[in-house]
Order: structure tokens, then sequence, then C-alpha cells
């Protein structure tokens, strides 16, 4: 059952091979677009292939230098949306009065750059963010709430989820959504146990304690004012979408997930029922063709596509200029039609790989913080992406959302982004083996969740003799060791300065000590599992409390399963390898390795 | 916790692979129908880049693609050569309202991207040639079609000719008619001027009377009654009541002749030579509803007729009254007929009983002249031989010495029915007058409808019947 241990390394090559593949694509677009429009190479090709393939090579060097354990996949994964826009902005250019979009979009997209290596270089401990929940709530409701202040919102098309600031358009969702991302995952790492919690069970469903409702209740009341006021069903499935995905994440209840779709289904019809502008939009999404003059957009995104086909009418060869907003709301569209359903197929799944990254790095990640705000994030990317692009292919009522990477808009690019930056450090720290044996270094280990403990036989064998013990874990309140092995405090959660050698704490609440640390205080040894069974074998030991006395093996405080608790164990004979051979410690972090990927209740590192 | 992420990795999945399958649909299910939505601009705009196929009658060319001369981007410039006489056949080509009848209909062949010019396509623009359409050659016979026409300058109507034996419709004239070339202009201002004048005339120009409309076919309805009679077993000689006027069951309203048949009794052959509307009410009556209807249905009507028009189906009402049943009889109540569908009546009955189903293409032909596809002439039986000759010699007894006088050609066998419907004073009365030669075999369906330029009543043997022979004069 034990997978191999997987240590991660540096793929700097893969990822510059990937990156100028990515850029090729789009550029390769741009040329073509010149050469079947007008039998020509695009007479400043040489300073774009410059400027595009230069800001490649700054993004990788960027990432290889401050994150260097980053996915590389994400940054070729972005720099081909990128490239595939800014071709199809450049060649609805051609055919538009409009000033020239390629490079404002360029320098767009140079800002939302210099914003990722900003981060990337700045942002060392994404863990920061998760002291100030409340805070990030309220910028995220305000936000999301700004395009109905009367003079500042604009409304585009019907939906309204614009501002305009100084001539400048912008669409707050685009912010809010990392803004609430991370508020949302303050909020549920803290209060997942509570929010676990079962309530009356109806159906075979345990539904939530009905004083749980508030915060859910908050989201499905503004996601209904989004709609309604707002008009836009995108903007408000993305959020309500994404709190719901998060807090079944954070509880695992499967309940959480029917409650909010019935939420949403009954407020959302009640809002079609009442608000005749939102059905409106249901009508043109269901029978487009009897409004031909009101829902052209939907109408032209299917000609385009239909009359595209399978392959596409080729680079330039399409009729951009038949759909309304091809370059922003309708870029797939437009897109589409012209590398055919082939190729919006192609794109769609480098979102969708660009996606199962961003879920990739939460489960790799070990703090829950971390884990609900990577997956919040990705979750929120995902549920952009599906809106905008089901909604131009009629699968979905049409909305006002941006295709990320894709469409014109300054705000879009910055905030995609700053989105892309902060995953990629969120990977960076969950990947790198500096981090973790930093924190070995340190004498702490973060485990997330308390549920299960891993050992090696090694360490087994280790804890016959006691040289090592099993975890001290308390869920409530915190231990802290020094270098030295001894607690330095048990009770406060601040960070301590405890000595110039000692390593920086930063920030993290929940520590709890490694089993690879020797020193605690034990009473009794804990006893051994000896050598007769199966390497890889899953031991199941029940204990009882009252028979560990002394000991606190890990625990999950559920006041459900208060007493005879199961303790699942793993062997794992696999010495952990790839490590880093000079680090400051020679017991490497077993802790981590070995687990079922499938037991739902371990929190350690997955394969890969 | 990763339980759940992974669970919603799963839930991703599924959204992506609901995108992914929604575009398969696009491209697999709704392709055709997008394609020839009359709104897709971009269809059109590939349609007049390539050099369209013309659509003949017989030899005519009667539309052409050809190189375009004024300043539009467009390559090629869609000709009717005579336009307002075979618009209801070739329909129009613009670039902003679309397409219709032929043009619509055989669109992919006419445009060369038709399923069985795919090699051809591919060769085509291999070899940097500009793709060829498909030409559509039609049943219609240019003498005839321009006789038809001239027979019916004046009049608001419709006349078809067909060939008994094929079902070839050949001639199909309508009037009063449009001009296609106004809306195939390159020039797309004039297009929206000249289509909002026709949409908003009064008369109606771009409605094809011949197929695409149904009318109260009056007295002529009496050949589909008659039929029915003769298969149940009556003869031409079966004396019928035929009192001079007739008080409709369970009303107050009265029914009368309108031609002298007496008061007493007459046979079928005199009651449909002298159009004896008490009589065909008194034998509707006997024979029933069911019969008459499934008589009506045999010859084509409840049926949409000439697919590559739009055409109709013509209508035998259900559920009748007895009263209702009896005006039904005679063509009038809610009965409704295409000229088409009168001729196809005709067209049966000289056929000796069986109907060959009208058609109007008889071959699409490939730039290099290679045929793609040819009409296979489809008959049925819908009357006994026997019925259907004894309903040639009444027909002939109507134009020798009936209602039907106007159509004698002398030495020549006509035969016909005339029919004059009224619905009430307010709506305008349509003259009919459905009619065969023989050698050549020809049907003519002539109908008309009265309207202001006409102020007094038309009648069918009156006014129709003169143009029915002045077509089939012209086929000899």
């Amino acid at each position: 059952m034990a997978p191999e241990t997987r240590a991660y390394r540096i793929r700097g090559a893969a990822q510059l091979v990937l990156i100028l593949f990515g850029q090729s694509i789009g550029f390769i677009g741009y040329l073509l677009t010149g050469l079947f429009r007008d039998n020509a190479w695009p007479t400043m090709w040489p300073i774009i292939a410059i400027c595009w393939y230069g800001l490649g090579i700054v993004i990788h060097i960027g990432v290889r230098v401050a994150i260097p354990y980053a996915d590389p996949i994400m940054t070729p994964l972005v720099l081909t949306l990128t490239g595939l826009g800014l071709a199809e902005l450049h060649r609805i250019d051609l055919t538009s009065d409009t000033s020239p979009m390629l490079y404002t979009q360029f320098f767009a997209t140079l800002i939302g750059v210099a914003a990722f290596l900003a981060v990337i270089f700045l942002l060392k401990d994404p863990h920061r963010l998760k002291g100030y929940p409340f805070l990030l709530s309220a910028l995220g409701f305000v936000l999301l709430l700004l395009p109905l202040i009367p003079g500042l919102g604009t409304s585009v098309y019907g939906s309204r989820i614009w501002i305009n600031i100084a001539g400048f358009s912008f669409q707050p969702a685009e912010i809010a959504k990392i803004v609430l991302a991370a508020s949302f995952a303050a909020y549920l790492a803290d209060k997942r146990e509570v929010l676990s919690s079962a309530g009356r069970r109806v159906l075979g469903v345990d539904l939530p304690r009905m004083r749980d409702l508030g915060p859910v209740m908050v989201m499905w009341g503004l996601s209904l004012a989004i709609m309604v006021f707002e008009n836009d069903l995108g903007t408000s499935l993305l959020f309500f979408g994404l709190f719901v995905m998060m807090i079944y994440v954070a509880t695992g209840k499967a309940s959480w997930i029917i409650l909010g779709l019935a939420l949403f289904a009954a407020g959302g019809a009640a809002v079609i029922r009442f608000a005749g502008h939102v059905q409106r939009r249901i009508d043109f999404w269901l029978h487009p063709f009897d409004y031909p003059d009101d829902a052209t957009q939907i109408i032209q995104a299917q000609f385009g596509l239909s009359h595209g086909g399978l392959l596409g009418s080729g680079w330039g060869l399409g009729r951009p200029d038949l759909i309304i907003f091809s370059y922003s709301d309708m870029i797939s569209a437009a897109l589409g039609e012209e590398i055919g359903i082939v190729g919006l197929m192609a794109v769609i799944v480098l979102y969708a790989l660009l996606v199962f990254r961003g879920l990739k790095t939460s489960l790799l990640a070990m703090d829950p913080f971390i884990k609900l705000f990577a997956a919040g994030l990705s979750f929120a990317f995902l549920l952009q992406t599906f809106a905008i692009i089901g909604g131009v292919t009629r699968l979905l009522p049409l909305t006002g959302l941006t295709t990320p990477f894709l469409s014109q808009g300054g705000s879009s690019v910055i905030a995609n982004w700053l989105l892309i930056a902060i995953l990629m450090v969120m990977s960076h720290r969950a990947r790198s083996p500096l981090t973790q044996l930093e924190v070995s270094a340190s004498g702490v280990t973060e485990l997330a969740e308390e549920h299960t403990q891993v050992f090696s036989t090694r360490e087994l064998a280790q804890i016959g003799t006691g040289a090592i013990h099993p975890v001290q874990s308390i869920t409530a309140h915190q231990v802290r060791l020094g270098p030295d092995g001894r607690p330095l405090d048990t009770v406060d959660d601040t960070p301590k300065e405890t000595g110039a050698d000692t390593p920086d704490w930063s920030g993290d609440e929940e520590l709890t000590q490694a089993a690879s640390v020797p020193g605690l205080g034990m009473t009794q040894p804990f006893t051994p599992f000896t050598g007769d069974h199966a390497q890889g074998e899953e031991i199941t030991t029940h204990l009882d409390p009252a028979s560990a006395t002394g000991v606190e093996i890990t625990r999950h405080l559920d006041t459900a399963s208060a007493t005879g608790e199961e303790v699942t164990t793993f062997l794992d004979t696999a010495p952990a390898t790839g490590e880093d051979a000079s680090a400051p410690r020679p017991t490497p972090p077993d802790t981590r390795t070995g687990a079922d990927p499938a037991d739902d209740d371990y929190f350690g590192r997955g394969t890969e | 916790m990763n339980r759940h992420i992974r669970f919603v990795s799963l839930v991703s999945a599924l959204m992506v692979f609901a995108l992914l399958g929604n575009l398969t649909y696009i491209n697999l299910a709704r392709e055709d129908s997008l394609e020839a939505s009359p709104y897709n601009t971009r269809a059109r705009q590939a349609d007049f880049d390539v050099h369209r196929g013309q659509i003949l009658a017989g030899d005519t060319v009667i539309a052409d693609s050809v190189p375009s001369t004024d300043q539009s981007s467009f390559t090629y410039q869609r000709v009717y050569a005579n336009g307002p006489l075979y618009a209801p056949i070739t329909g129009f080509f613009s670039y902003i309202y679309g397409t219709s009848r032929i043009e619509n209909s055989y669109n992919r062949d006419l445009a060369g991207s038709s399923s069985s010019q795919w090699l051809q396509h591919l060769i085509d623009v291999a070899s940097g040639r500009t793709p060829q359409g498909a030409s559509v050659v039609t049943t219609i016979n240019p003498t005839l079609q321009q006789a038809a026409w001239n027979a019916l300058q004046g009049y608001d109507g419709a006349i078809v000719a067909m060939d008994p034996h094929t079902g070839a419709v050949l001639a199909l004239v309508t009037s009063p008619s449009y001009d296609p070339n106004l809306l195939a202009s390159h020039d797309l201002g004039a297009v929206q001027d000249s289509w909002a004048q026709l949409t908003t005339d009064p008369t109606d120009p771009m409605t094809d009377r011949g197929t695409r409309e149904t009318y109260p076919p009056g007295s002529t309805f009496k050949l589909v009654v008659a039929s029915a009679a003769l298969e149940k077993g009556y003869t031409p000689d079966t004396m019928i009541d035929t009192p001079s006027s007739l008080q409709l069951p369970n009303s107050s309203s009265w029914l009368s002749n309108s031609t002298n048949c007496g008061d007493t009794q007459v046979t079928l052959a005199r009651a449909l030579q002298m159009s004896c509307n008490t009589a065909f009410a008194n034998l509707g009556a006997a024979l029933g509803q069911d019969a008459i209807r499934a008589q009506a249905d045999k010859f084509g009507f409840d049926t949409t007729h000439l697919p590559e028009l739009g055409g109709a189906a013509s209508r035998f009402p259900t559920g009748l009254d007895d009263a209702q049943l009896m005006l039904s009889s005679i063509g009038q109540f809610n009965v409704a007929a295409t000229p088409l569908q009168m001729g196809m009546v005709v067209s049966a009955l000289v056929n000796g009983g069986q109907l060959a189903e009208p058609y109007l293409v008889d071959e699409v032909r490939a730039p290099d002249l290679q045929v793609l596809y040819t009409h296979d002439t489809h008959v049925t039986q819908v009357v006994s031989p026997a019925t259907a000759q004894s309903m040639q010699d009444m027909m002939v007894a109507v134009v020798a010495n009936g209602t039907g006088t106007a159509a004698r050609i002398p030495g020549v066998t006509v035969g016909g029915k005339s029919g004059t419907a009224e619905t009430d004073s307010d709506n305008p009365n349509y003259a009919w007058f459905v009619s065969y030669a023989l050698n050549p075999d020809i049907v003519v369906s002539v109908f008309l409808q009265r309207d202001e330029k006409t102020p007094v009543d038309l009648w069918g043997g009156a006014n129709a019947a003169p143009l029915a022979k002045e077509v089939i004069l012209a086929s000899r």
C-alpha cells in the first residue's frame, strides 16, 4: 500500500522549454494571421518576437530564482493562454476601428507579470494572509458590491459588474475572487471543527446545525443580490460555488453541497420568476433565435463555432467582426471559430490543466489554511472559466465574466497573474525540501490534522527502543519546541523569540510535534510493533486511552468519538529519498511519506 | 481533507467534460441547422464567394452567377434572367435576408458544399481553381411558363401546369410576382429598401399562390366527391336528388344551385357537368365525411408536396356536422387546397387513376456535367382505372357542353372542372379551373383571386377557363 516517497526536483529546463513552446503557439498564430490576411509576414514581427519571448525568459528566471520548486507547468500554461489571447486580439484589431488592443493588452500583461514577480519575491509565506479574515471578507464584499454604487458601476450589455474610475474600467470580481478565497480559507480553517458538527439528520443526510448556517446565508444573500442587481449569473455562481466548495473541503460534509445547491436553485428560481431581466437572459440562452436582435452575441457565437467547424477557418479568416464583444466576453467564440472546435477544446484542456495543478498544490500543502486557499483559488478560476466559456457556447446563460488570460482587460490580466503567483508560491513551499528541512531543523513539523500519525518501520523500531516517541499532539493548544527539544511553551499562540539560533516560526499557529523529536517527557514507553508484519501493511490498533497513560496519541478531538479512537498506523520501510544529503539533520521527515493516498484522514503529502 | 479536494477535482473534471461535450454537440448535432439558419451571414458570406451553380428551366438558365463588377467585396453576382417570371421557383439569394425556394433547398448543391461534391471541392481547392457549385435543372418548360405568365396578366392568382404521367411541374406562375435581382444586389442599402417595400406591399408579391397557399377549392372539389362516389359503386348514370334549393340540416341556411339543374333528380355526370350544388351536397351526405376525406387524402390532401418550395398541405376538415359536410362536399366551409393539389387530382384521373407525385427538380449536375441526382417518378393508385376513365368522360362533358365551354379547343380532347368559391361578402372570391388536354397530355390548374383590380366577381368558367385554354394551346 505504501507508495514510494516522492521528492520534487527543480525542473528548470523543462519549464523553460515548455514556456518557449507554449509561447510559440500564440506567436505562430500571430504570424499566420498576417500570412493569411495579407500574404505577408507582419512587419513588426522581429520586435514582437523579442518582446514576447523576452517576457517568457524573464518569467522563467524570476521563478527559478524566487520559487525554484514551484510547479513547472503553470507558467507555460499561462503564457500559452496569454499568447493565444494576444494573437486573437491582434487579429481582431485588424478588422475593427478601435485603438489597437495588442499593445494595451501586452502592457497590461507586463504589469501583471510585474505583480507576479513582486508576489513571488516578496510573499515568502502565504500563511500571513490568514491573520485578517474579517478584514479580507469585508474587502471582498465591498469589491463585489462596488458596481452597484451609482456613478461608479457601469452596465455593459445588461451585466452590471464593471466599475469605472477615471476612465479605466475594472471588474472588481477579479480581485474579489482572490480576496474572498483567502478570507473563506482563514475563516474555515478556524471553524472547520465546529462546522463539521452534525445537526439533524433528514433523509439520510446530516444537516448542519442551524446556528452554523449564518455565513452560508450571508453568501447566499450576496450571490442572489449579484444575480438580481448586477444581473450576472456567472459572478453569482462563481462566489457562491466557491464558498460552498470550500466549506465542503473544510468540513467534508456533503450536506453542505446539497444545502448549497438547493439554496442556489431555490433562490435562482425565485429570482428568475420575479426579476424580468434575469428571465430575459434565460430566454436568450434557451431560445436565442426567437430574439435575433437581442441575443446576437449568442447567435453569432454559435454561427462562428459551427461555421469554423472542427478545424476552424484558420487564423485571421473568421468573422469576429460579427460578434459583439469578440475581444472580451466572447473571445472564446472568436478564437474557436478560427482555431476550430478542436482548438477551443485544447484551450479548455489548458485551463483544466492549470486548475488541476492548482488542486494538486492544495493536495500537497500541509496547512489547512493553505490547502483551502489553494483549492479555493483553483476552483474559483475553474468556475470563472466554466461560466464564461459555458455561456459563450450556450451551455449556460451568458455572463459578463472575462476569460482568464484571453480576454482584453487589464484588471483581469493583473488579477489572474496575482492568482497564479500566489498558487505558485504555495506550490513552491509545498514541494520544496528546504521548507521541510527548515521545519524539521527547527524540530517542528506541521501536521495539519491530527487524525493519524505515520511511522517508518525504522522509526517504529526506534519507538520500540524508546529512542523516539510518537507525536504529542494537542489540538486545542500548541506545543513548541526549541532546538534542544524542550517545549518552549504550551499555550501561547504567538511566536516567541527564543534565541539567536531559533528558527523563524513564521507565524505558524497549529504546530504539532514531530515523532522524530526525542526527549519529550513520556512516562511509559510506547508498545512497539514488531517486525512480523509485511512491508507496507496497514496495522490498526485500538488504543484505550486508559491503557496509554501519560501518552496522548494524536487524536481527533471530535466530541462524537471521544473515546476509543482509532489510530491508523502505516508501515513503510522505504527510507525517504531525494532529500538533501547535506541537510543538517540526519533524520529525514519520514512522517510525511508512505500514507495511502486514498485514506481520507491522512493529511500528509500525496504522491505524484 | 485530501479526499474532499480529490472530490472537488472530480467535480472540476466533470465541468470540463461538460464544456467539451457541449462543443462536440455543437459540432455534431447542430452544425447543419446552424449553417442553414437564415440569420447566418457567415455561411452566406462563404456562399457569396463561391461560383454558385446555375438553376435551369430545361436549357434556359434562369439563375446564374457572374463575376461581380461592382465595388463590393463579393466575388460573384447572382443574376436572375427573367426574375419575376421564375421567382416562385428560384426564390432569392440575398446577403441580408438569406435564401428561399430552390436557392434555399438546393443551397448545398448550388454552393458546391453538398456531401456528393466534397471530393471535387477538395480537388478544386488543392489545384487552386475556384470551386464551382452544381447546376439544378428544373422541370419547368420555359414556353409554357411564359404562356402562363402572359395569360395571368391582369389577375392575382396562380397557374400550375404538370405532366400527369410523371408529376413533372411544367409551369408554375404566380401573380403578382417580384424581381429576386432586387434582393440579390450587392448594394445592401438598396436591398433593405426593396425588402421593406416587398414585405409591406398589400398584394403580397413574394407569396407563391401556386404551392404554398391554400384556398377554398369550390366546385373543383366535386371531382374528389364524384371520384369517391364512383369508387363506392356509383355510376355516372346514378340519379341524385337535386332540388333547386336545399335547407341545410339543423340550420336556417339554404343552399341553392347557381346553374339550372332542375328541381328533381339528375345523373352524377350531369351534376358534375352543370356543377349542381344540391346534388353534391346530398351525394356528400350519402357518402359520409370519412369516405370523402379518405379519397381526398389519397389524392394528396393532408400531405405536403414539392418540399423544395416548402409546399403547403391541403386539407379536408374533420369532425363535420351534417350541414358542414354538405358545404364541404361542394368545396366550401373549411376545405382548403393549393392550386397544385387540385392539379394533382386531375393528373391522377388522367393517368389511369395513378397519382404521380409532383416534382420540380429533374437532376443536379456537377460542373463537369456528372449527374449527382436524378428524379425517380413515384406513383400510387388512388382510384381504379374505370373510375378514372369515367371521370375523364365527365370532365370532357364539362368542357364540351357544361360550365367549362370557354376552354374548348376544336379538335383537341379537353376536360376540366370549374369552381367559384365565395366565403362571405367581406372576403375575396376565388375562381378556379382545373383541366387537362390529351396529345400531348398536360394538366393545367388555374386559380384566380379577386382584389381591387377586379371590381366584379370572378367565375371559374368565365374567367379561369380561358387562361387554361391559352396554356394548353401553348403546349401544342
